[in-house]
């Protein structure tokens, strides 16, 4: 378990965290989303130790980063934004090294090394110079160093930032297959890696907590969620007949695609049976018709440029 | 827990050597030396068989060769962020700040041990006193640790290498030139013997060459090893201060 309580950090008049407060047990995987200068990485700082808070507590396990930062740091792994290294090691050395400053001894050290060495498929590079890797290598590097001591706590800072898109799905699996009994945060910008990998999304913008849930009820909140997206034969007054659908509050009509509808319900409405007994009625052709389950980035985009005019 | 600062010094040394930064500046050193002792401070026509010579330049090499060893201490782990990697591992640091010092220092002390062939050459030469020579090595070690405490604390302090070199030096000045002669007849000249001799007595200058004079006086080997301790404390204090601004 981990306790975050009214953590807040002022960089000198200037506020990047205010008053977070929030919880994340075993077995969670959340993800932090938000713009980029929305305080995420200022969070992660915290709650690893690396910068202290201005107020507020972090509480690893019952470990106050502050109070008992060794106790704290023991069950964590992190993964900084930019997976920072020391360049000119190899990642037999440096894995090496971090494993020797986790305590690792003997035959442990050799097989949890050996375990990263496969989990991220570093055979290849396993003699050259960290600075001299590619940004996929240099990430998972990271990432095992991270993992090495396997960790209870996992604070993953854009784990799959400048990654090509068969690195970022590797990564994901990654954090998939280990999550069971884990803590898991990983921030990102990235929306789709939210619905991929984490069971608990938390949007923060301005550093404020703006929403908190399962990426599901984060959808809901879109005004897509339940949308009717449709496709009828081109003709005239359509637009009209179709927003006088009862629970029916907007029409979008495509203007790329002529006879494209989507048609957006009041809140709280479902306006699927309505629709389709309309068309059968008006005996209309129909060659495509789903309902939307809502998109993140609408709530992302609503939430988080909320949260930018409240401060100006 | 202690075993952190083993691990710390382990890495750090090894990477003054995974770069050719430590060959280029033993060599520079040895080369340095070589010319001071040779040329300018008369070996030959003194007539003597010691290393006098040798180390009363010391003082003045360590104020530009060893702030460009300290300037790297901290200064590069906030440039590259690897400083973000190493403050999250369960390490204190004070542990961080002594592996690294540690580290700095026992390689300042391998390029002194390089200067053995004067050594050879002064007892080739005549018959030198081995323990005044012994005495000045030990002094000039630990003359060169206090060097790079105050380094190793200026360099946590900034993230630009050039700028914790340039500090570090005039700070260092500042510790070597209260006990040289211009400043100490300066002194002498406006005010009473008291406060310049106060003044001289917290000179790098004054401690080392009583030290290499063969003098191992306990009072000047404490004032080196606080120097020390005090800069390391403040290194620590520093990077802490650094966390919560
Ligand atoms: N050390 C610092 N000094 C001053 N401002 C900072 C510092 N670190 C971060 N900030 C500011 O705090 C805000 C949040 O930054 P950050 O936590 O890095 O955001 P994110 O990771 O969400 O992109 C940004 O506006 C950034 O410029
Ligand atoms: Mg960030």
């Amino acid at each position: 378990m981990i306790e975050i309580s009214h953590l807040s950090k002022e960089f000198g008049h200037f506020a990047a965290v205010r008053d977070l407060t929030f919880n994340v047990a075993p077995g969670e995987v959340l993800g932090f989303l938000g713009p980029n200068g929305a305080g995420k990485t200022t969070t992660m700082r915290m709650i690893t130790g690396f910068i202290a808070p201005s107020s507020g507590s972090v509480s690893i396990y019952g470990h106050d980063i502050q109070a008992d930062p060794i106790g704290a740091k023991r069950r964590l792994g992190y993964l900084p934004e930019g997976a920072p290294a020391y360049g000119d090691m190899t990642p037999a050395r440096f894995l090496a090294f971090v494993a020797d400053i986790r305590g690792l001894r003997g035959g442990q050290k050799k097989q949890r090394i050996e375990a990263m060495v496969s989990e991220l498929e570093l055979q290849s590079v396993w003699h050259r110079p960290i600075e001299t890797l590619s940004k996929g290598f240099k990430r998972r590097v990271g990432l095992a160093q991270a993992l090495i001591h396997d960790p209870q706590v996992l604070v993953l800072d854009e784990p799959t930032d400048g990654l090509d898109p068969n690195q970022k799905q590797q990564v994901r699996e990654l954090i998939r297959r280990i999550a069971a009994d884990k803590i898991i945060l990983v921030s990102t910008h990235i929306l789709e890696e939210v619905s991929a990998v984490c069971s608990r999304a938390m949007i923060i913008a301005a550093g404020r907590l703006v929403a908190d849930g399962s990426p599901a009820q984060l959808q809901a909140q879109s005004r897509n969620h339940g949308a009717v997206v449709l496709q009828l034969p081109v003709q005239e007054g359509l637009q009209q007949q179709l927003a006088a659908i009862p629970g029916v509050g907007e029409v979008e009509a495509d203007a790329a695609q002529p006879g494209r509808f989507r048609l957006i319900p009041e809140t709280g409405k479902d306006i699927l049976l309505a629709v389709s007994a309309h068309i059968s009625g008006a005996g209309w052709q129909i060659a495509e018709l789903r309902q939307e389950e809502g998109r993140l980035d609408d709530v992302f985009r609503a939430l988080t440029s909320r949260a930018g005019e409240d401060l100006h | 827990m202690g075993g952190n600062v083993g691990v710390i010094f382990r890495r750090e040394l090894a990477s003054y050597f995974s770069t050719p930064l430590a060959y280029v500046f033993i060599v520079i050193f040895l080369v340095l030396t070589g010319i001071f002792t040779f040329f300018m401070g008369n070996f030959y026509e003194r007539g003597q068989a010691d290393l006098a010579p040798f180390f009363s330049f010391h003082p003045w090499l360590y104020l530009f060769l060893v702030p460009a060893v300290s300037m790297r201490l901290w200064a590069e782990e906030r440039k590259t962020g690897s400083i973000e990697l190493l403050l999250t591992l369960p390490v204190r640091t004070w542990q961080a700040v002594v592996g690294k010092f540690l580290a700095a220092w026992v390689f300042a002390g391998l390029a002194l041990v390089l200067t053995f062939p004067l050594w050879l050459t002064v007892n080739y030469l005549g018959e030198p006193d081995n323990g005044v020579i012994l005495a000045a090595y030990i002094g000039s070690w630990l003359m060169a640790g206090a060097y790079l405490a105050i380094g190793s604390c200026i360099s946590a302090a900034t993230n630009n290498q050039v700028i914790a070199f340039i500090i570090t030096v005039t700070v260092c000045f500042l510790f070597v030139a209260a006990g040289s002669p211009i400043v100490m007849n300066l002194f002498t000249s406006w005010s009473d013997n008291q406060l310049w001799s106060a003044i001289a007595s917290a000179s790098f200058l004054v401690r080392f060459e009583s030290i290499s004079k063969g003098v191992l006086d306990f009072r000047d080997l404490f004032y080196f090893g606080w120097m020390m301790i005090l800069w390391l404390a403040a290194t620590v204090i520093v990077i802490d201060m650094k966390k919560a601004q």
